[in-house]
């Protein structure tokens, strides 16, 4: 078990003949993942690593039994490949794609959810459940089966963590990127349901950062629901208000969002915050041991 | 991105809503000159990309044209909160008989538009939040359908606006939520809304922000940017495809990752340092966005020591360790540098690194407490 995706999960990549896509296609193929089509709209007939090329997702969808996707299209077709996956029965969508407009993303996730769909990201490094399948571009070397979930809103902080874990012999169920956007479609508290309803599962990591009020969310609802022991971290104890650090979500707004409170919130839930990456693992460990 | 008050008036202007027409003045003889032409009392307001203008002194009424001369005089070049006043904006005195809030932003947690109100109006609505959250009124846009027509006039009675009234600051509310959408803003603020003496409704002041990600369809946006107001290095960095964030601090930091960026700045400060910078080169860390990182980082004279920070994924260390030699082969860094590289074949990039002369170690605290002792 783990959440969201396995090896039986039949993965199409949207935008497969893009350098990106390509590239990670390989890479994801090369992993082991299950990746049965690709679209590039006028791309029928062609192959990427092996892997057949269609030009709509309906028809790959229709011929392959694709059932999750991954889009690596430009910023400005993004929005519409989401949708296509959507209308095209796909129940489980990863957005990898960085930059998308705020107000793009407002109808998105909303419709989304109005199919009865799920989307990770967009702006994210997507998902893996290691020795089964990588629908991200998270490198898969550094990642080992175990108990550990993992859910960040950042991409090379999570491998960060990750590297520690393994290292620490704490391997992972499913280490899940949400994304660093200030709209997106999965959200810490989404992950840690499915973190707590995972049998797999036995301990959590959350890795947060400055801005919005994700972690205060998922702060709540592990006082109330999640009974697995769970470890942190919060980026950005350093970053100045007013100042997008990176991430367009990043940024302390109206004295909002600080990490400072995002610690306070965790704490209060009874996570275990590290003051560097380095401790999560230690962290982890006196959690799990009670 | 931001704009001033007087650029984000005209964007409300242009689609429909009433503005307190004004002029824009860059000398003391311009604002004279346009306090003339209005005629009558005039207010002089310090044009800045920041808060709190009134209470810096950056905004002042004047009676005649000789008076705004004055307070022309007085308020350019003024520093307010870090912010240096090259502009004035003149405009003309409103008989204020009622002032209003009112604002559309993005409710993160909700995913959808926001568009708030309140009756206590011409203060600032972050204080109002915290202090008495009860005056404001609230209505979410429907993430599909938007803003309907009904919700505006709902606000309205909840505000206790009179009958007669209603209409007209439902259509203001209205549009301003379609501005934000057409636009593509983060931010589209009015505060005052004031209703006349006479009974009409005025944009008293206004305030905008941009998407940055969205301003590739908005040329006309784009244009409003002042280059005045941000700082040199980070529009260059963002030229470069960096993103870039000046600090106080003494420690340049070039990481990849802005998750990894933000711990890293945690990292120095955890180890009695301080950062000069955020820094995210992207992903990749090639050898060409490492050389560009370096000649950011040193462009500032208080950097006295630089860490780098990479996690080698799917682009391995030695990859990244041979740009780092390549960067500094085309940039002279004269500040010591500390090398922290992990990730794939991270061991063969340190012995690499090490045989350039460089500091490289495997840990990210480890690093940072050498960075700190080498910066002392």
């Amino acid at each position: 078990m783990s959440i969201l995706i396995d090896r039986e999960t039949r993965l199409l990549v949207q935008g497969i003949t893009g350098r990106e896509g390509s590239f990670h296609t390989t890479q994801m193929v090369e992993y082991g993942t299950n990746v049965v089509a690709g679209v590039t709209p006028g791309g029928r007939g062609k192959t990427v690593a092996g892997v057949p090329v269609f030009d709509t997702v309906a028809d790959a969808v229709g011929e392959t039994g694709a059932n999750a996707s991954i889009i690596y299209v430009p910023a400005r077709f993004a929005p519409d490949a989401v949708y296509e996956a959507v209308d095209a029965g796909i129940p489980f969508v990863v957005c990898i794609t960085e930059g998308i407009p705020v107000s793009d993303m407002v109808p998105v996730a909303a419709y989304v959810k109005a199919k009865g769909a799920r989307l990770l990201g967009p702006n994210c490094p997507g998902l893996i459940t290691p020795g089964e399948a990588k629908v991200g571009i998270m490198p898969g070397s550094i990642h080992t089966p175990g108990p550990v979930g993992l859910v960040s809103r950042s991409g090379t902080l999570t491998y960060e963590v990750v590297d520690a874990l393994t290292r620490a012999g704490l391997g992972q169920s499913t280490a899940v990127g949400i994304g660093g956007d200030p709209v997106i479609g999965t959200s810490f508290v989404d992950a840690l349901r499915l973190f707590q309803d995972d049998p797999k599962t036995e301990a959590i990591v959350v890795i947060g950062e400055i801005g919005g009020s994700d972690e205060e969310d998922a702060a709540r609802f592990i006082a109330e629901h999640v009974t697995k022991p769970v470890a942190g971290f919060i980026a950005g104890q350093t970053a100045p208000p007013g100042k997008r650090m990176g991430h367009a979500g990043a940024i302390i707004s109206g004295g909002t969002g600080t990490a400072a409170e995002k610690i306070a919130a965790l704490e209060g839930a009874g996570v275990r915050v590290a003051e560097s990456p380095s401790q999560v693992p230690g962290l982890l460990r006196e959690a799990m041991a009670g | 991105m931001n704009v001033h008050e007087y650029q984000a008036a005209e964007v409300l202007a242009r689609h429909g809503i009433p503005v307190n027409e004004g002029r824009v003045a860059t000398t003391p003889d311009e604002a004279e000159e346009a306090a003339r032409a209005f005629g009558s009392l005039v207010a002089v307001k310090a044009q800045v990309h920041t808060g709190g203008r009134g209470k810096a002194g950056g905004i002042a009424l004047a009676r005649t044209p000789e008076e705004a001369r004055e307070a022309a005089t007085r308020i350019l070049g003024m520093d307010i909160r870090g912010h240096k006043v090259g502009k004035v904006f003149v405009v003309p005195g409103a008989d204020i008989a009622k002032e209003f809030y009112l604002g559309v932003v993005l409710d993160r947690p909700q995913r959808r538009t926001l568009v708030m109100a309140s009756a206590e109006g011409g203060v600032d609505i972050e204080e109002v939040a915290r202090e008495r959250p009860e005056k404001i009124v609230r209505a979410l846009a429907d993430p599909l359908l938007g803003f309907h027509a009904y919700q505006a006039r709902q606000m309205a009675f909840a505000l206790g606006i009179a009958p007669d009234k209603v209409a007209g600051f439902a259509a203001i509310a209205q549009r301003l939520y379609e501005t934000y959408i057409a636009e593509d803003a983060t931010l589209a603020e009015i505060n005052p809304l004031i209703l006349t003496g006479s009974g009409e409704w005025l944009a008293l002041d206004a305030k905008m922000s941009f998407d940055d990600n969205a301003l590739f369809r908005h040329p006309d946006v784009e244009a409003l940017r002042d280059p005045a107001e941000e700082n040199a290095t980070e529009v260059e960095a963002r030229r470069s495809g960096i993103s870039f964030v000046k600090l106080d601090g003494t420690i340049g930091c070039i990481v990849n990752g802005a998750g990894l960026a933000m711990a890293t700045m945690d990292a120095v400060k955890l180890h009695g340092g301080e950062p000069a910078n955020f820094l995210d080169v992207g992903g990749g860390a090639s050898a060409e966005q490492v050389a560009k990182a370096f000649g950011l980082v040193t462009a500032d004279p208080n950097v006295r020591a630089i860490l780098i920070n990479i996690f080698g994924g799917i682009t391995r260390g030695d990859v990244v360790a041979s740009g780092i030699r390549e960067a500094l082969g085309r940039v002279e860094v004269k500040v010591p540098i500390v090398v922290r590289l992990a990730g794939t074949n991270a061991e063969e990039g340190r012995a690499s690194l090490a045989e350039a002369g460089l500091t490289a170690v495997d840990t990210m605290d480890e690093a940072a407490a050498q960075v700190v002792t080498a910066a002392a």
